[in-house]
């Protein structure tokens, strides 16, 4: 229907900025909220040394705590980024999935048994078998997106309705507790190792943050699924198997969910199925966007991404920190996200864009 | 208005921002006839009909319509149906969980209040005098397309409509059902109901219509009886080339002696694909370059996506230097050294966000694998090379693709291909919607690369360009390869005749 | 054809959920794991029923049970709730001569759905323990009508009381107050409380909320560092406890409105190295007496656990017989006893019996 229609774009002259721009956004949030702590209370940045009630020395302060309690976000954006550009989509199933996940490390560790006094295998052991679990799941997940083309929100909201419930059932209903006579380590994982002042959750998270960029650089899986994402029949007809690479991205968020809820068990050395992670799967959505990722896939930046993890739980402890209450963060994060939508709203961005254009070259009016 | 004109439409203009889709087409329908409305793609068919459907509104011109006096307005399809004019789409816009009779009579009964015994039994009765062969309680959905195409047009029926339109209902029909539907095609003119009939199968024209309009690039090439317009006309017509001034343009690269020795490299037997094409036999010889014609939907572009592996492929062999392989998906084609530049660049082959260098890179990288992505400085140095190659105009190689424009773009992906180093490339419209230095760059690339010994398979629209680039022409219609020709046969005469088919033949 | 597939297999899909929880309410069924339980019917419940069971016994044995359909929250919800279900589930058993049906959700909406349904099945007992408050007028007047008795338990709804014959509660108000009561009864000098509460605007937040608040109010070496909710969540209470750490405000109580939150505020405190139990900087306290809370007091760690009594069902026992017998109940809401335990006198008896 078109024949003579090319579109002569007058906006190349942008080059290399995309990056630029995609990592602007995390920091410019990073930056407001540490603006506003310095002003508001400039003990946000103390950081202090401690010593724990297990005989530690810790280091304590806000930073810290964002540090610490970040890392399940951090390492759930993670997958959530890829699946987000590989599928358009989202999954709203992680919290759940963790909740399975966590069930099953402490069904493998506890056995019938919820108050055992001794571990009935080794934590690294039952961790491998809850990590198989939690990538059958995505597996599933990723089978209804990739082979049936269902929508990737409706498809994870199968698991994100049934997940609790099959995790309450894994361990039958009980609450199994690991007592630290039982295991003097288990706790490490979402804890202190002895001798080392910072949480280990930022270890755990900043490994995973290293293995995935070694991931993106020595294999194609972000070519891969940022081609899959931009144009699926262009991707399959350049001999790539798209339904593959959309399935393999949520066995990937499966890894990621296994790990998370390592991290969250190990906290409390326990698991309350109808809470643990509750409300993650928006948090990790949101870092996402926060990250200047198109939801709708395609393009991503994983370090943006991991950014955005750790300005929401910025965001959140510096809301608990002035007394928000709990309840009503959800509403604080909605304006956050208000924000991204419109700022990445096609109309904002045109605007947005000849605004510059007309700053730079002085001319006004022009339009394509 | 003339006598026994049902709709009268003068001097149509539409518009839309940087095309002119109709410029001052005239076009006349009877009663009682059924009036066929031919075109290559963007000729203005579908503008046309969305016009006289009130999907749009026309710029200028008037519609003129059965006993009215004055011109009607057609502002929205309820317009239009109140007008009594019905569209019945390829697609079947019904509701296939309701029965039959229930779609013939939905949104129009009067108030909520339904008589369901009434109902039935009154499309029972239309349905046979239609010879509709259909239960009225049945469930849409679970009869055959052809059944639930009928059962849309007993519903345009039953709405008192004067004028039908029929836009590409038989695409998915079989013959048989085709059959069944011209049946009520030649029922419904009996009863006067004027229909227009958009096809892109010639065969069916001429067995059914009684008039062609021909439309080209939005304007009027003119209004013929059916018995007047031979197909090699027609075909001449559309395609907008008079057979007279009609030149021989010999290719400039064909040296007939050596390629007769050459061998064939790849070999189709009985290939067909579940686009729908009937089964074929190729064959490609190397350094050669050849090309498949025909209308737009005669199956040009299934053939070669079925070589390729892109449509699920059903039947048949391929040899390669004559040893059978598999194909099935691209990537077997990619690794037996096949290169598909797909025909619509903007859905299949750009990835619009990724950039230049990433796109160029793109196959290659795959054939490589997923674990061994090429350092930055291999990728530059490939996009660089092939960015000078074939001057691809771009601020850089990390520009987006999308942001280029369309010619730049297909050099992008025809770098894309040539990177993979392959023996043979299909090239399946590499021309179209681009600015004619490049179609001319583009060309003298592929007779290039065929003197080099590359086999190369060319489509296009543009019979010329075919000619003046392939040595060797395989005519398709109706989703069939019906002809060869090479040699002294590669004429726009002898093309044209052959998409038209030999009607004596045929009767 | 695609929308019949993705039908298909949504429809897998939900059935495989269905069958995970309808496993899990399988394995809660069984009453061999629910030790707490048991025991706690036989101690409490037993002596009291017995020798009207035996009476009743007879009727029973004939096949003629007592049908009663059960509307309950899902036992997933809590630990509180699944010992209520567990409590629930051992006594109204054939043995005990009843025939139960059970009934689970969170919405009020599907609980009235499933009440209807019971009224229809002809039960002779509606046990409800409502979602809701409000909504409930017209299904129980409906009950009524049919001559079923409808026994409210664990909460109470907004409805005329003669639509039901029992109403067998806790009595939240209670509980608080005999944990504020206690907690003054410690004589600190000062009370720097950290309160951490439950869902806002649920009974058992309003109850425990409402005394700490009172006497905040009327004491003034009684002040409140942060008061804030962390809905049950003992990821939020962590984080909730670890702010006011890092923010270094003094504070000496911590005043959980339940065990899992209160289990949050400790890790926090463990991560910081303050120091909290019998005899150390910070009183923590929590409610509704898990068995690893009673522990956790056993062991000193924590000063005192609120208990939110969930075995009802030996008072529902108490009612049927009753009703059965021809007697009228003289008042209708029925308080359970409710105790608070101190770190320093509690029992490994006490954890045993009272644990849940």
């Amino acid at each position: 229907m078109s024949p003579e229609m090319n579109k002569v774009s007058k906006k190349s002259d942008f080059p290399g900025s995309l990056l630029r721009n995609q990592l602007f956004i995390p920091f410019a949030a990073l930056f407001i909220l540490l603006v506003f702590n310095l002003i508001a209370d400039p003990s946000f940045f103390k950081i202090t040394m401690s010593q724990s009630n297990a005989g530690n020395a810790v280091l304590l302060g806000p930073i810290i705590t964002i540090l610490d309690n970040g890392s399940e976000l951090a390492i759930l954006a993670i997958g959530m980024t890829l699946v987000t550009a590989a599928t358009g989509g989202q999954d709203i199933s992680v919290g759940a999935a963790i909740a399975i996940a966590g069930s099953t490390l402490l069904r493998v560790l506890c056995g019938t048994n919820t108050r055992p006094d001794t571990l009935r295998t080794t934590v690294f052991a039952a961790f491998l078998i809850s990590v198989l679990v939690a990538m059958a799941f995505g597996a599933f997940n990723g089978m209804l997106v990739a082979i049936f083309k269902i929508q990737p929100m409706v498809a994870t909201l199968i698991l994100y309705t049934a997940g609790r419930s099959i995790a309450a059932w894994i361990n039958n209903n009980e609450l199994p507790i690991i007592s630290t006579q039982a295991s003097p380590t288990f706790a490490y994982y979402g804890g202190y190792i002895p001798g080392i002042p910072i949480p280990t959750p930022f270890f755990i998270a900043a490994a995973c943050v290293v293995v995935i960029l070694l991931v993106l650089k020595f294999t194609n899986l972000g070519l891969y699924t940022q081609a899959v994402g931009i144009n699926e029949s262009s991707s399959r007809l350049n001999g790539l198997n798209p339904v593959f690479i959309k399935w393999l991205t949520f066995v990937i968020l499966g890894v990621c969910v296994a790990v998370a809820a390592l991290i969250k068990v190990s906290r409390l050395s326990s698991i309350n199925y109808s809470v643990i992670a509750k409300d993650i799967e928006m948090d990790a959505i949101l870092a996402v966007a926060l990250g200047g990722n198109a939801l709708s896939g395609g393009k991503f930046n994983m370090v943006a991404s991991i950014i955005g993890a750790y300005v929401i739980q910025m965001l959140t402890t510096t809301l608990y920190k002035f007394q928000v209450p709990s309840d009503a963060l959800p509403a604080y994060k909605a304006v956050v996200v208000i924000l991204l939508v419109v700022f990445s709203a096609p109309a904002v961005r045109e605007k947005l864009e000849r605004m510059d254009i007309g700053r730079s070259k002085k001319t006004g009016g022009v339009r394509a | 208005m003339k006598e026994n004109a049902i709709l009268q439409l003068t001097g149509i203009y539409k518009s839309f921002p940087g095309v002119k889709a109709l410029q001052n087409v005239d076009f006349n329908l009877c009663k009682g006839e059924i009036h066929a409305l031919m075109g290559e793609n963007g000729a203005g068919k579908s503008t046309l009909i969305k016009v006289l459907t009130g999907v749009y509104t026309k710029d200028e011109g008037e519609i003129y319509l059965d006993s009215h006096v004055e011109p009607v307005a057609i502002r929205s399809p309820q317009d239009a149906q109140h007008f009594g004019i019905s569209t019945v789409y390829q697609e079947i816009t019904l509701c296939p969980n309701l029965s039959v009779a229930e779609n013939i009579y939905i949104g129009r009964t009067d108030g909520i209040y339904q008589n369901w015994k009434k109902m039935n039994e009154g499309a029972r009765k239309m349905l046979q005098s239609l010879e509709i062969p259909v239960e009225p309680t049945t469930q849409l959905g679970s009869c055959s397309i052809a059944v639930q195409q009928m059962v849309a047009i007993a519903r345009a029926v039953d709405m008192d409509c004067k004028v039908l339109i029929l836009d590409e209902p038989t695409s998915s029909l079989d013959d048989q059902e085709v059959q069944k539907l011209f049946r009520l095609m030649r029922e419904l003119k009996q009863r006067g109901v004027g229909i227009i009939f958009v096809t892109h199968f010639l065969d069916q024209v001429y067995e059914v219509c009684d008039k062609i309009t021909v439309l080209r690039d939005g304007q009027l090439v003119g209004e013929y009886e059916i018995k007047d317009l031979p197909r090699v006309q027609l075909v001449s017509k559309m395609l907008g080339k008079e057979l007279d001034d009609m030149s021989d343009i010999k290719s400039e690269s064909s040296a007939p002696a050596e390629l007769e020795k050459a061998d064939v490299i790849f070999e189709a037997k009985d290939l067909c694909s579940n686009a729908g094409i009937k089964p074929f036999d190729f064959y490609i010889k190397k350094g050669e370059v050849n090309g498949f014609t025909g209308l737009l939907g005669s199956g040009r572009s299934e053939c070669v996506r079925a070589i390729f592996g892109a449509d699920r492929v059903t039947g048949g062999t391929v040899k390669k230097n004559g040893k059978t392989i598999k194909i099935q998906k691209p990537i077997d084609a990619m690794k037996n050294g096949i290169a598909y530049l797909p025909e619509d660049r903007k859905i299949d082959g750009i990835v619009g966000d990724l950039s230049v260098r990433e796109n160029i890179i793109l196959a290659l990288q795959v054939m490589k694998g997923f674990f061994k992505p090429f350092t930055k400085a291999q990728a530059n140095a490939f996009a660089d090379e092939y960015i000078k190659l074939l001057s691809i105009k771009t601020a850089s190689a990390d520009t987006p693709i999308k942001s280029l424009s369309g010619g730049n773009q297909q050099k992008c992906i025809i770098a894309r291909w040539l990177l993979t180093h392959p023996e043979y490339l299909i090239l399946d419209e590499p021309t179209r919607g681009i600015d004619v230095g490049t179609k001319v760059d583009i060309q003298k690339l592929v007779l290039k690369l065929a003197s080099e010994g590359m086999s190369v398979t060319f489509i296009s629209s543009e019979t010329d360009e075919m000619l003046r680039t392939c040595s060797r022409l395989i005519v398709m219609r109706d989703r069939k390869v019906v002809g060869e020709l090479s040699g002294d046969d590669l004429t726009q005469t002898k093309i044209m005749s052959t998409i038209a088919g030999n009607e004596e033949e045929k009767k | 054809m695609k929308k019949k597939v993705l039908a298909a297999v949504l429809a897998g899909a939900m059935v495989l959920g269905l069958s995970a929880c309808g496993g899990g309410a399988a394995a809660t069924n069984e009453p061999a794991p629910a030790p707490a339980a048991t025991e706690e019917k036989k101690e409490e419940a037993a002596p009291a029923a017995t020798e009207e069971k035996t009476e009743e016994a007879a009727p029973a044995a004939s096949g003629d049970l007592i049908k009663v359909g059960i509307i309950n929250n899902d036992p997933n919800e809590s630990g509180y709730r699944t010992a209520n279900d567990r409590d629930l589930q051992a006594t109204f058993s054939a043995e005990n001569g009843y025939d139960a049906s059970f009934a689970y959700s969170l919405k009020n909406d599907e609980q009235i759905a499933a009440a209807q349904k019971f009224i229809q099945d002809g039960v002779d007992y509606l046990l409800l323990s409502a979602a809701d408050t409000a909504g409930w007028d017209g299904v129980l007047q409906d009950a009524k009508d049919a001559g079923i008795e409808v026994i409210l338990f664990d909460r109470t709804i907004d409805a005329s009381p003669d639509l039901y014959a029992a109403s067998i509660v806790s009595d939240m108000d209670k509980e608080g107050q005999t944990a504020v009561d206690w907690l003054a009864s410690q004589n600190l000098d000062k009370y720097d409380v950290i309160h951490i509460q439950g869902v806002m605007g649920s009974a058992a937040q309003k109850g425990r909320s409402g005394a700490l608040d009172a006497k905040v109010a009327a004491e003034d070496n009684w002040n409140i560092v942060t008061q804030q909710t962390a809905e049950w969540n003992a990821e939020t209470a962590q984080q909730i406890v670890q702010s006011v750490i890092d923010s270094g405000k003094e504070f000496n109580v911590i005043y959980a409105e339940n065990d899992d939150m209160a289990k949050g505020a400790v890790a926090a405190l463990d991560k910081a190295g303050i120091s909290h139990g019998v005899g150390k900087d910070v009183i923590v306290m929590g409610f509704d007496c898990n068995k690893w809370a009673l522990e956790e007091l056993l062991a000193q760690n924590w000063n005192y656990d609120g208990q939110c009594n969930p075995f009802q069902s030996s008072y529902i026992d108490d009612v049927i017989k009753k009703l059965e017998a021809g007697e009228t109940i003289a008042e209708k809401t029925i308080i359970m006893d409710e105790k608070g335990f101190d770190a320093t006198t509690i029992t490994q008896e006490d954890v045993d019996t009272y644990g849940i």
